[in-house]
């Protein structure tokens, strides 16, 4: 029971780090950045080259966050700016996205190839830690650490800095932010940064864990990935924490007590009924603040 | 407003990222010397060299040209291999079939890798009444009983894991077992049917039983149940891309006892991947590596040559290539779609790497198998 609850933090863990990037974007632009997925796995690739390059992976790590985010700057500039004020950017852009991740895809399965590659067994030390009855890796411990602090320093960047308030100024009225002096191109860029960097972080982190990095690996995030910021509140990054773990969680316990093949059932189960409930999702703001 | 008009970046995107995808498939293996093709037999091989399956795959390739160079250098047949990626999908694997049976005119057929696909794939050959020999094929229903065109090298998991199973008690005496098993693959589940029936055989109880699906990463939440109702053994029915990470996964875990695996384990790949945590894994095999029989030495030189590393695969492969040479020598070297068909029905008791080889009465494969145990990072056939 305890080792199964250890297991879906540290899966949920994984799931909230992908997801609060995915909700950040549409919180901002009202679009669903489809390629957040394909970024995941480049950066779990760029951070496996980098290992492989005899870096340590603790410098592998960040560089390959930063190289995500940059990822994202490129992404809003090529899917995203262009078709920027256009009536109909919100599906165009779906689309184009939808676009650069089959290209990104392809470009990780030219570079790395189809098969599964790993990381070189001694990236990470191999130590076990007991924590109640229940024993997790320190790696794993790291993984859920990496994870909270990240989303904690994005809390309280959006809450708190200037930056932050730009950005949450655009997410609410790009023009009236353009009025009150706000860069919008600058904050949308930097948004995809964050972002995207923090979907890197995840690839990575993901790469660590399971040890095993392929050209489709984002596809076993992209689905729980939605699900997760659908529940928490489109648009809501506390939301988006919470529903990565509750997934995690709800996940982990279907698998152990009814079988892996209603692993998605029931957690997509679960967000039908939440919408029901709440049709904004968990922390979904009302639709009066749109007004 | 013309649709070009107003989508012109999403649909230029779209249209190079198909571009970009449209590399998957091989060109034909124009092996024993590209230009020569006119006299030969065509045949061809679906692989796959991509998706959950590519480890096998690229083995399989290996084997295939290997045998293709040494049939083309004793002269008498001659072979043109033409192979294709299934992308380990049935939908590919259709698509590849299709183009071998109707564009490319082959002789026969090599494939395709995973038994999933030869379920769906085989039943085009057959209708078109073209020869297929399944190199790896190992489910017990669903390929061969699809019909008389469709034949077998690749031993089935009834005919090795009993075997396995009964060896593997001998030497280290377990009485339960913790079952898990990939319920979405034809292959695996039919691993783990077979298996259910050799720990029963072998008086061995089943402590619990996990599933998982083929693009799962995480095995942790099924082995945590395992291991909590402490079994003496835990037995697995994988392909090997995830057989590596759920052994990986339960040594982290904290299961030290032993491991016993489905033919999905045959593979370097699995042991290169799952690293120290493979140590003692124990799988039966169809293929000996230690055989001193000429036929392996001159498959072992072969792949040695190639700078490949060997397995039941690339063996399985390589006599698949004999086998059809021999069915072409057997029809008087007549090399159509029927000949090819009735010379199959005449091969026996052949030198292959995998022992002597026969097909039963329903085209399956007949020869003898053998264990192995993983020790200091390598396949050791258990005397």
């Amino acid at each position: 029971m305890g080792q199964q609850v250890l297991n879906g933090i540290f899966l949920g863990s994984i799931y909230a780090l992908f997801a609060v990037g995915y909700t950040l974007v549409f919180g901002v632009l009202d679009i669903l950045n489809l390629a957040h997925a394909a970024v995941f796995t480049l950066s779990a690739f760029i951070a496996l080259a980098l290992v492989d390059a005899g870096l340590s992976l603790w410098l592998a790590l960040p560089a390959a966050v930063v190289a995500a985010g940059f990822i994202g700057i490129l992404l809003e500039r090529i899917a995203f700016r262009p078709l920027r004020g256009r009536a109909d950017s919100n599906i165009s852009g779906l689309i184009s996205s939808l676009a650069m991740a089959t290209v990104f895809e392809a470009i990780a399965l030219q570079i790395f190839g189809p098969d599964i590659s790993r990381f070189p067994p001694d990236t990470f030390p191999d130590r076990v830690i007991r924590i109640g009855g229940a024993t997790a890796s320190l790696l794993q411990v790291c993984i859920v650490g990496i994870s909270v602090v990240l989303m904690a320093v994005l809390t309280l960047l959006l809450a708190r800095t200037r930056l932050g308030r730009q950005i949450r100024a655009v997410a609410e009225s790009p023009r009236a932010a353009r009025i009150l002096g706000v860069d919008v191109n600058r904050a949308i860029a930097v948004a995809f940064f964050i972002s995207s960097a923090l979907g890197g972080a995840a690839g990575v982190l993901f790469g660590l864990a399971f040890n095993s990095i392929s050209p489709d690996v984002g596809r076993s995030v992209e689905l729980k990935g939605l699900a997760v910021i659908i529940l928490g509140g489109m648009g809501s990054v506390p939301g988006a924490v919470a529903a990565g773990f509750l997934l995690g969680l709800i996940e982990v316990f279907t698998v152990a007590h009814l079988g892996s093949s209603f692993r998605d059932a029931v957690s997509f189960a679960v967000l039908f009924l939440v919408l029901i409930a709440r049709p904004r999702g968990l922390f979904g703001q009302s639709a009066a603040r749109e007004a | 407003m013309s649709l070009a008009r107003r989508w012109p970046l999403p649909l230029a995107l779209l249209l190079s990222a198909a571009a970009c995808q449209d590399k998957g498939t091989q060109s034909p293996a124009a092996s024993g010397g590209g230009g020569a093709a006119s006299g030969g037999a065509v045949i061809g091989a679906a692989l796959s060299l991509t998706g959950p399956a590519a480890s096998y795959g690229a083995q399989q390739r290996a084997g295939i040209h290997a045998a293709v160079d040494d049939v083309n250098q004793a002269g008498g047949v001659k072979l043109n291999v033409m192979i294709e990626d299934d992308a380990s999908t049935k939908e590919q694997g259709i698509t590849v079939f299709q183009k071998f049976i109707n564009r490319d005119k082959v002789s026969a057929i090599i494939g395709p890798t995973l038994s999933n696909t030869a379920s769906a794939a085989d039943p085009l050959a057959q209708q078109a009444k073209v020869p297929v020999l399944a190199v790896s094929n190992t489910a017990a229903t669903g390929i061969t009983d699809i019909g008389n065109y469709i034949w077998r090298d690749s031993l089935m998991e009834a005919q090795v894991i009993p075997g396995a199973f009964k060896k593997a008690k001998e030497k280290l005496g377990f009485k339960t077992a913790g079952v898990l098993y990939g319920n979405d693959d034809v292959f695996t589940k039919a691993g783990y049917d077979v298996m259910q029936k050799a720990l029963a055989d072998e008086g061995v109880k089943v402590a619990g039983t996990q599933t998982f699906a083929k693009p799962d990463r995480d095995y942790n939440a099924q082995l945590t149940a395992l291991i909590a109702a402490k079994p003496d053994v835990l037995v697995v029915s994988a392909l090997a891309d995830n057989a590596a990470s759920i052994v990986s996964q339960a040594r982290q875990r904290g299961w030290t006892g032993p491991i016993l695996g489905g033919n999905g384990f045959n593979s370097p790949a699995f042991i290169k991947n799952a690293g120290a945590a493979a140590e003692g894994v124990m799988v039966g095999t169809s293929w000996n590596s230690l055989s001193q029989d000429p036929a392996n030495q001159k498959f072992l030189a072969a792949m040695k040559k190639a700078g490949v590393n060997p397995d039941q695969f690339s063996a399985q492969a390589y006599t698949g290539v004999i086998i059809l040479a021999e069915a072409i020598r057997q029809s008087g070297g007549k090399t159509g779609r029927e000949d090819i068909e009735a010379g199959l029905g005449k091969v026996k008791d052949l030198a292959t790497p995998l022992g002597k080889f026969s097909f039963t009465a329903n085209r399956d494969a007949q020869h003898e198998p053998s264990v192995q145990q993983v020790k200091d990072g390598k396949f050791q056939i258990v005397q």
